[in-house]
Formats: structure tokens, sequence, C-alpha cells
């Protein structure tokens, strides 16, 4: 199956930054994949790589197979972009704009489309007001709408809520939800860790222009995050001390590498007669696991990195 | 799901009309009114003062070079703003990720560029012929409409290579202050190089501008500083050259794709 888009050994610099040392990916068709890391760690260059808008120095980028410099045609009729930043022509009414859009890529009477896509991102009663008139979460909508205009097979959202209310942010997601359920392939960059950890399939990390993860999200949490147990009781034994995460009015928050770990605490404690008052099993979350990749804690290789 | 995509460019050129059809008082307008009041202020003063070929009047003859002026200068100025404001609020971005090829961006902000010096060059002598009626007899109107077509295409093209090369408006600014209006200014529109010393006689020849204007003016009077036949292979010359240097940078995605 040709991979919906495929990194191989891309390589950036710009001066002497390294903004990509080598990046190697794939996402599959149909995936929803994340890409995260702090910033600075390239995932916008990586982006626009992929978009034609930044050369590679090394490696290729292709969409469905084309690759994005040689058969740049193809590989961007394939893609659509939200991009990162919240850019706009003021000469144009939202409709406009979402038509001139669309005549770029060649497609002229696409009215029932847009009307759909100003349907589903709230805009319907927008479309013949000026660009200028919009709030910044219309704007961003704007951009979803104009980087759907081709009903591209792949879209890539480069921190799309940033600035987009909750509300708002629901029914996007609702909408980007449906786009994957459709067979979209969708890629997106956030901040919001949340946001990746209920939306995502796979979820590679960048750190430094480097893959340092790269995994399916429920591989992920187990591997990285571990498990948490709190346990209410005067102390824990002493043995187990080193992996206590932190103490709040006697409850404690041990960290577990294995379920089997949880057997033996309870049998230590036991053993020391420690009474346990309360147990509770805690849920790892992406932010742990990114906090421990990006601090450099990796307790063994990367899954699957740079593969 | 993807429908057979046509050409894109002409969405584009649409879109470069449209953005100046839509603000046509400051881009249109003004303009004309501009070369009017040159035309009013030159002939009141030069009238009687300055002579320029035989059997021709001074505000007969100022007028071809304030229309081709105004093609000139008003084809630079659409497709640079054009691309510049793009580049500067960033909404350049909605024309680099479709499929528009080197080709397609270059055809469309020249075509824009040609579209609007026409307009206005054709509203300035409009305007012009309540004054000199006796102009619309042209002799050779398809040598005018060459030289402004042509015309309009070099400064269309520098217009890009002025958008593609500024990062600021400081910068298209400098490049159009210190360039396109001494060029235009001392190409001969408001006189005939046969009445300077022969030092700026000698260099009004090195202008390219020069050509555009007086093979233009041929078409008005059948009489010119040149012949009509140099100044046109000059010009398509120039334009030619300018043309294969944008669409190499174009190619390269040069300041325009990092």
């Amino acid at each position: 199956m040709t991979a919906a888009v495929e990194f191989v050994g891309v390589a950036r610099s710009f001066g002497s930054v390294k903004a990509l040392a080598g990046v190697s990916l794939a996402v599959e068709e149909g995936e929803f994949f994340g890409l995260l890391g702090p910033n600075g760690a390239g995932k916008t260059t990586l982006i626009s790589i992929a978009a034609g808008l930044t050369r590679a120095d090394a490696g290729t980028a292709s969409i469905l197979g084309h690759d994005v410099v040689r058969d740049y045609r193809a590989a961007r009729r394939a893609l659509g972009v939200v991009p990162q930043e919240l850019v706009f022509d003021p000469f144009f009414s939202v409709r406009e704009t979402l038509e001139i859009q669309s005549g770029y890529f060649g497609i002229r009477d696409n009215g029932a489309w847009i009307d759909e896509i100003l349907h589903h991102l709230d805009l319907t009663s927008k479309a013949n007001a000026n660009m200028r008139s919009l709030s910044g979460g219309m704007k961003r909508r704007v951009l979803v709408g104009q980087a759907l205009v081709h009903k591209p097979p792949v879209i890539v959202l480069d921190e799309p809520t940033a600035g987009v209310d909750v509300e708002l942010r629901q029914s996007l997601w609702g909408f980007i939800r449906k786009l994957n359920r459709d067979g979209h392939t969708i890629i997106l960059t956030t901040h919001y860790l949340e946001e990746a950890e209920a939306l995502c399939g796979r979820i590679a990390m960048l750190k430094a222009g480097k893959v340092v993860a790269l995994d399916t999200k429920h591989n992920l949490l187990s591997r990285f995050a571990g498990i948490t147990v709190r346990v209410g009781a005067d102390r824990v034994p002493a043995a187990w001390q080193p992996r206590v995460l932190r103490e709040e009015g006697g409850l404690h928050f041990v960290a577990l590498d294995h379920y089997a770990d949880l057997e033996m605490l309870l049998q230590e404690m036991r053993k020391e007669g420690l009474a346990i008052r309360e147990l509770a099993l805690l849920e790892a979350d992406l932010e742990d696991v990114f906090l421990k990749i990006m601090g450099g804690d990796l307790r063994g290789a990367p899954a699957g990195a740079a593969a | 799901m993807i429908r057979i995509a046509g050409a894109g460019w002409p969405t584009l050129l649409y879109k470069e009309l449209l953005r100046f059809w839509k603000v046509a008082f400051q881009t249109i307008l003004a303009p004309v009114l501009s070369a009017l009041l040159y035309l009013l202020i030159f002939s009141h003063v030069l009238e009687s003062h300055v002579t320029v070929y035989g059997g021709v009047r001074y505000t007969e003859f100022l007028i071809p070079g304030l229309v081709m002026m105004s093609v000139l200068q008003n084809a630079f100025a659409n497709s640079s703003s054009s691309l510049i404001q793009s580049k500067i609020t960033g909404n350049l971005i909605f024309m680099l990720l479709p499929p528009l090829s080197p080709g397609d961006l270059y055809a469309a902000y020249v075509l824009g560029a040609m579209v609007r010096g026409l307009v206005v060059g054709s509203g300035v002598f409009v305007v012009t012929l309540f004054f000199v009626p006796s102009l619309l007899a042209m002799p050779h109107p398809l040598w005018a409409l060459a030289f402004a077509l042509l015309g309009s295409a070099i400064l269309g093209t520098l217009g890009l290579l002025a958008g593609m090369w500024a990062d600021k408006f400081d910068q298209l600014a400098v490049f159009q202050n210190f360039i396109i209006v001494p060029l235009t200014f001392l190409s001969g529109v408001f006189y005939s190089i046969h009445s300077l010393p022969p030092f700026w006689q000698a260099a009004s020849r090195w202008n390219p501008f020069f050509y555009m204007i007086d093979g233009f003016r041929y078409g008005f009077f059948g009489q010119s500083d040149v012949p009509p036949m140099f100044s046109l292979a000059l010009v398509a010359g120039c334009c030619a050259v300018l043309s294969s240097l944008t669409l190499t940078l174009l190619r390269r995605g040069w300041k325009l794709r990092h």
C-alpha cells in the first residue's frame, strides 16, 4: 500500500540551525496521525516540506506516492494544509476566498461543496462577510475550509485550534473526525496534548529535528507513561521510596513498570504490617509520555523510531 | 474523489484583476487624474517654449508620453504591490499550496499587471482626447499597441521581480522611487531627446524606457527619435531576457519557497 505521506531521510538546516536531522516517517492512508514536539522541534518545517513550501536539503517527501518536488502538481492536489499562521486576503469575502482557492486547483463550479464546508464550519451566515470583519476563530475556520476546497485525500492541520474557543473546537473536531471516517488521512500538529490523545491513533514525537518516538497512542501510553498507583498508608516500604513520585496528605503516588509490580508492592506492605486505607490505579496520559520523552528519560530505545 | 483539475492560473489572473478593481479609485482613477494634472501644468507652461518634432505641438507630443508613462508605472505597481502584500500578510501561502506552476504564477501576475496598465493608459488617453481630439487619427495604431503590450509586460515582470526581492514595503519603495520613477521621467515623456545636450542624449539611449515611449509615440505621429523597428527589437529583447530571468527565479522558488 502506498503511504499517504512518506518522508525518507529528510534533513533541512537554516544557517547553522539544524531544523530537521534526517526524518523518516510514513503515515498510512486513513490514519489520524499526531505530530508532537516542543517549539522548534521541526514540526512545521516537516509539514512545509510536504507542502512544497520549503525545500529539503536531503531526503524525499511524497504524498500518496507523488514526490513533492518532481511530481508537485499531483502531490499538491492530494494535500490540503491548514497553516499555523492566521492569514487571510483582506480584499475578499468568505465565499470569494473559497471560490478563488478552488479555482487555483482548477476547480470551477464548486458551489455545492463550498456550501457544505460553510455549513460544517458554522460559517454559512458569514459567507458574504469580508474576511477583515471576522473574528480570529472564524478566520481560522475559513483557513480550514480553504484547505478542503479540493477534497484532498490527505489533510494536514498545523496547530489548528489555537485561538478557537472551546465550543467551536468541539464542532471543528467533529467535522475533522467525520472527514477521517470518510477515508481522509489526517495529520495533526498540536500543543494541546489532550487533543492529540483524544483524536490520534498513532503519534510521532519530534525533538531537535529527530523522531524520538513513533508508535500507536496505546503503546506509547503503556510503554512510556508506565502505571501510577495511589496508595493511602502511613508510609511505603523503604525499598519503594525511590519510586514515589509525590506525597499528598498520606497519599503516596508510586510509579510501577508493570502490573506485576503492584502485586510485589502489596506483598511487601503486608509483610511490614502497613495498613492500606486507599488504593487506586491512575491512568497515564499523553502529557506524562511527552514530558518523559522530551526530558530524555526514554527507558530504553524509542519504539520504531526512525524505522 | 478528486475532480479532474484544469488550469489554476486563470483564477489567479481573475483574483489579480478583482484585487485592483475593488479599489478602482486608488488604482485607476487616481493615476488618470495625476496624468491629467501633468498634462494641464506642463502644456500650460511649456507649450510655447519647447519644440519637438516638426509639425507636432508640444501638448500633442506630451499626451502619448503620459499615456505610456501611466501604462508602465501602473503595470509595475500592480504586480509589485500585489505580491509584496501577499508576502507580508502571509496569504501568499494560498498561491503556493495549490499546483500552480512557475509559468502559471508568471502568466497571472504579468497579465494582471498588463491589464491594469492598459486600463489606466486607456483612461488617460480617453480623457486627454477632450484636449486634443486629433490624436485619435493615429497613423500606426498597431505600433502603439505593440509597444503598450510589450512595455506593460516588461514593467509587470519588473514588478514581479521587485515583489519577490523585497521583504518590506520600504524596499519596494526604494525600487520604485530610485529605479522605476527616474527611468520613466528621464525617458523622454516630457521632451524629445533631440532637445537635450549631447551627453544626456547619449545617456538616454541606455534607458530602455526611452525606446518604449519613443516607439509608442511613433504610432501617433509616424515620427520618432529612433527607427521604430530598432526600438521594437530592443524592447522585445528586454522583455524576453527579463521574462526568462523571472521564470528561472520562480522555478527555483527564489525568496518564495524557502
